[in-house]
């Protein structure tokens, strides 16, 4: 068994590490279900996010990595153990909007247009109408959507109406981004072109990102951390540091490092697997 | 432009094989011209029997002719509709030269050839979109149905007491206009107006409140399934003894029929938003009302239109059926009763006519309304 390395702060580097953004501790979440047999969705989680990092959360189906990402965005309630954000519980962080939120489906309001959409978390937070409307047109055109401000979201192919979702979580300025399969329902080119714009988002905007995914090539393209997770309980298997450049294209995904890595991540998940074989 | 020639070459080519439709018109109307048109003085009359029948024959055959070489199947179309008219003109003016159509089998076959050929036209214009096909082709229908039962009541001479024709009704709506006007204003514009705003703005409201507590939407929603199987005419008199004989009976009527299709209605709306979409308004940090108000309400619109449109509909008939058990002496309800009583059937059929337009005008003003506002619900896309 490995024992997954929480932090690697501990480098070598002699200098102070900077407070992480994410710290869980023996973090726990049990389901009450109806037939009185609990479901164990996250079990003695430990884990460290460094600001500025790129992280993958990868694994089967009902490993928890969807839980996890949930727990860090105070949309569930661990049952044990403890997890700060910024060094507030979640909730807090949640109140004080220090995260912004990618869902698995786009979530665009159908009866906003997509600047609209990309205002709401603006009108929420009270920001006047001209400064809304100046950082919705920010963001749209970070994501490559300029032109389409006016366009309903339905009119939007499914990769743009992806886009837009990522624009209105940065509208919000957050410094974690925390995103849950956000590429999962599209097909493999709009995919690709999309990991590439959002690996240089990233390192454009120097953002910590946390993202679940069940590709390996996904995640070790946009990773510079991937935390391998297993089901029934979900806890963390490995935690392994993707040291490729910062700066990726899509060609890196031939190199040997690529493959080093990615051959990594699937061992961890086999590993995983062979407990319900 | 180009799609209308398209669509001709391609008709044009088809025309040159056998076009069944237009044998199908072709056979009644030979077999119309073996038979009378009718009688008068005591004696069958013939297609030719010194009338002017042969010439609306005729004009009708011209246009079909000419609407098969017309240079567009549009315009085709509309030559024929004329032709239409023609044949539709022929009874009418025989009845006017006193002429007993019962006996005229040869008039009956000439207008189901017509019928037939006014499905043929209606079917080539509802090929165009727009407003030939959203509101001519159901007008030209309404408006056949119109000519037919005129036609069908003259023709065999159905008592005005057991349904009077069309133009008859038309003629009582504009004699009693002034009558027709203040039943209109006091059941409508005063019981219904009021009643349905408070039955809708008190299901909706309590329809909040239900969704803050939830013990009341549960305790709520078996008592609309009760309410909605009460008996219109077991609870109007009622309200009379309790509201008296003016608007306030009519309108707490209305409101105990509209009050819960709204309620209903306005809590599945608000039930409807996703968890993903609530699960963002979380992420933001926006509390109850935030929520109700950027999520749930603009996503209950639907439904919300949806049980105003039921309501516009219970709220008429509610108000009309109230008024049978006593009003200030005036109102539709009250006209219907009493001209019924006094045999004055026109004055009936013409209060009939004017709650038909109403209401369907109430339930196509909102329909037209909850299409400016939801064109982003699925149901209501044009891209």
């Amino acid at each position: 068994m490995h024992s997954p390395s929480p932090s690697r702060t501990s480098g070598a580097t002699g200098q102070p590490a900077p407070a992480p953004i994410v710290q869980a501790r023996s973090l726990s979440l049990v389901y009450p279900t109806a037939d009185n047999r609990p479901v164990t969705a996250l079990s003695e989680v430990d884990l460290t996010i460094a600001r500025g990092d790129f992280v993958s959360l990868i694994g089967p189906s009902g490993c928890g990595k969807t839980t996890l990402l949930r727990v860090i965005a105070d949309l569930e309630q661990p049952t044990g153990g403890s997890i700060t954000v910024e060094g507030l519980t979640p909730e807090q962080a949640r109140l004080k909007r220090l995260y912004g939120y990618v869902f698995q489906a786009p979530a665009l309001y159908p009866w906003r247009t997509v600047e609209r959409n990309v205002m709401l978390p603006l009108e929420i937070m009270g920001i006047p109408r001209a400064e809304r409307q100046a950082r919705a047109r920010e963001e749209l055109q970070r994501v490559g959507l300029s032109g389409f401000e006016r366009k309903f979201p339905w009119q939007l192919s499914g990769g743009m109406q992806q886009r837009a979702s990522i624009a209105r979580a940065l509208a919000l300025k957050p410094d974690l981004l925390l995103m849950d399969e956000p590429f999962g329902a599209l097909d493999e080119i709009t995919r690709d072109h999309l990991n590439l714009h959002l690996t240089q988002l990233w390192r454009s905007t120097g953002k910590t990102c946390v993202f679940v995914t069940h590709s390996i090539a996904e995640a070790v393209f946009l990773s510079t951390r991937i935390v391998v997770m297993s089901p029934r309980p979900g806890r963390i298997l490995d935690v392994i540091d993707c040291d490729l450049p910062r700066e990726r294209t899509l060609d890196i995904r031939e190199s040997p490092e690529f493959a080093a890595i990615a051959h990594r991540v699937r061992d961890g998940l086999k590993e995983g697997h062979s407990y319900d074989d | 432009m180009s799609r209308e020639t398209t669509t001709n070459t391609h008709t044009t080519s088809l025309r040159t094989a056998v076009d069944w439709g237009l044998v199908a018109v072709a056979l009644p109307t030979l077999a119309a011209l073996t038979q009378p048109i009718g009688a008068r003085g005591g004696e069958t009359l013939g297609w030719f029997g010194g009338s002017l029948a042969p010439l609306f024959l005729i004009g009708a055959v011209l246009t079909v002719l000419a609407g098969r070489t017309a240079p567009t199947r549009i315009k085709g179309a509309w030559t024929e509709l004329s032709g239409i008219v023609l044949a539709w003109l022929l009874p009418l003016h025989l009845l006017d030269e006193g002429v007993d159509l019962s006996a005229g089998a040869g008039v009956w076959l000439f207008l189901v050839a017509a019928i037939l050929q006014l499905w043929r036209v209606l079917g080539a214009l509802s090929a165009r979109p727009g407003w030939t096909r959203s509101v001519l082709v159901p007008g030209l229908f309404g408006l056949g149905l119109l000519i037919a039962w005129e036609i069908l009541v003259r023709g065999f001479q159905v008592p005005a007491i057991l349904l009077p024709a069309p133009s008859r009704i038309a003629g009582a709506l504009v004699q009693h206009a002034p009558v027709l006007w203040d039943d209109f204003r006091q059941t409508v514009l005063i019981s219904v107006l009021r009643g349905y705003l408070m039955g809708c703005g008190a299901g909706f409201a309590v329809a909040i409140l239900a969704d803050r507590v939830p013990f009341l939407a549960r305790g709520l929603l078996p008592l609309g399934n009760l309410a909605s199987a009460i008996p219109v005419v077991g609870i109007a008199p009622i309200m009379v003894m309790w509201f008296g004989f003016d608007w306030q009976s009519k309108a707490a009527v209305i409101v105990v029929m509209t009050f819960f299709p709204m309620l209903v209605n306005t809590l599945a709306g608000l039930s409807s938003a996703e968890r993903i979409q609530l699960d963002l308004m979380r992420s933001y940090a926006a509390g109850y009302g935030r929520t109700l108000v950027k999520l749930r309400l603009p996503n209950a619109l639907p439904f919300l239109f949806n049980g105003l449109k039921i309501n516009s509909t219970l709220a008429l008939i509610g108000a009309i059926v109230a008024e049978f058990f006593g009003t200030p002496v005036v109102g539709m309800g009250f006209r219907i009763s009493t001209e019924v009583a006094r045999m004055n059937l026109d004055v009936v059929w013409a209060s009939i006519t004017v709650a038909a337009l109403t209401g369907s005008g109430l339930y196509g003003g909102l329909a037209l309304l909850e299409r400016a506002t939801t064109a982003w619900h699925p149901s209501m896309r044009r891209r």
